[in-house]
């Protein structure tokens, strides 16, 4: 892996400045892969009752951070990967805000395609990240979901060390 | 000292985020340190720190309950992880 970049922040980012910044000055680059993850208004648990309205972050600082530097170099072992960004926001997010960036440069699509699937799988199950759904009346702590537990599970049966 | 945090749906169930605390020297496993928060902070802290679904660190990683900790070290207790 060429380069990494890791950020928690409150602020909001920009999907064409991220992959603006991933581009320049390399020739090398012949696929970006990226995932963007939003807040949605329905949620899975609880459709049949209100909109959700924000949702709220937590982290532990430092823990996340290794946490996804950890991620980033278990996929790297696994693909021949460029360049990776991970961004994650933090704090209060209303509907339809960014909560999550993840890019991935390499050669070609297969790597950077299956490397930015990986990183979100694990981010999700692995990383110290903690989320409030808020509604107009109530406020709850969004519980562990088994299919994101299945999808990071998956990823050990597929294991090829390149 | 050890530094122990709380986070999450656990720091709002306890009312606290961090705290410092001398750990004697028989208080040498995550299990006896709960215990130890039990006894200073009252029964309700129990049903909280004693669920299975707890997670633990210690110096910022993932630890079982059975695992020695000491004077100098990071705990920190938190339910399963949601982000994304």
């Amino acid at each position: 892996m060429r380069s990494l970049k890791i950020s928690i922040q409150e602020q909001d980012f920009s999907i064409d400045d991220e992959c603006a910044v991933m581009r320049a000055g390399h020739k090398d680059i012949g696929a970006l892969a990226t995932f963007t993850g939003l807040v949605r208004e329905l949620d899975d648990e609880n459709s049949s009752q209100q909109s959700v309205s924000s949702l709220y972050l937590e982290h532990y600082p430092g823990m996340t951070e290794k946490n996804l530097q950890e991620i980033a170099e278990e996929a790297d072992l696994r693909w021949p990967i460029l360049d990776i960004v991970i961004i994650h926001r933090i704090g209060e997010l209303k509907v339809s805000e960014q909560i999550v960036f993840v890019g991935v440069s390499s050669m070609h699509r297969e790597a950077a395609f299956a490397a930015c699937a990986f990183i979100m799988d694990f981010l999700k199950t692995k990383a110290a990240f903690w989320k409030k759904s808020i509604t107009e009346n109530q406020e709850r702590w969004v519980e562990a979901k088994n299919s994101d537990a299945k999808a990071t599970e998956k990823w050990a049966e597929t294991k090829h060390k390149r | 000292m050890a530094t122990v945090h709380y986070f999450a749906s656990i720091r709002e169930k306890l009312g606290l985020s961090t705290e410092q605390l001398e750990l004697p020297s028989q208080v040498d496993t995550v299990n006896a340190l709960v215990a130890l928060l039990i006894e200073q902070h009252g029964s309700s802290w129990e049903e909280v720190l004693k669920k299975s679904s707890v997670l633990v660190a210690v110096n910022q990683s993932v630890v079982s309950f059975t695992s020695p900790v000491t004077n100098g070290d990071e705990v920190a207790f938190f339910p399963p992880v949601t982000g994304g």
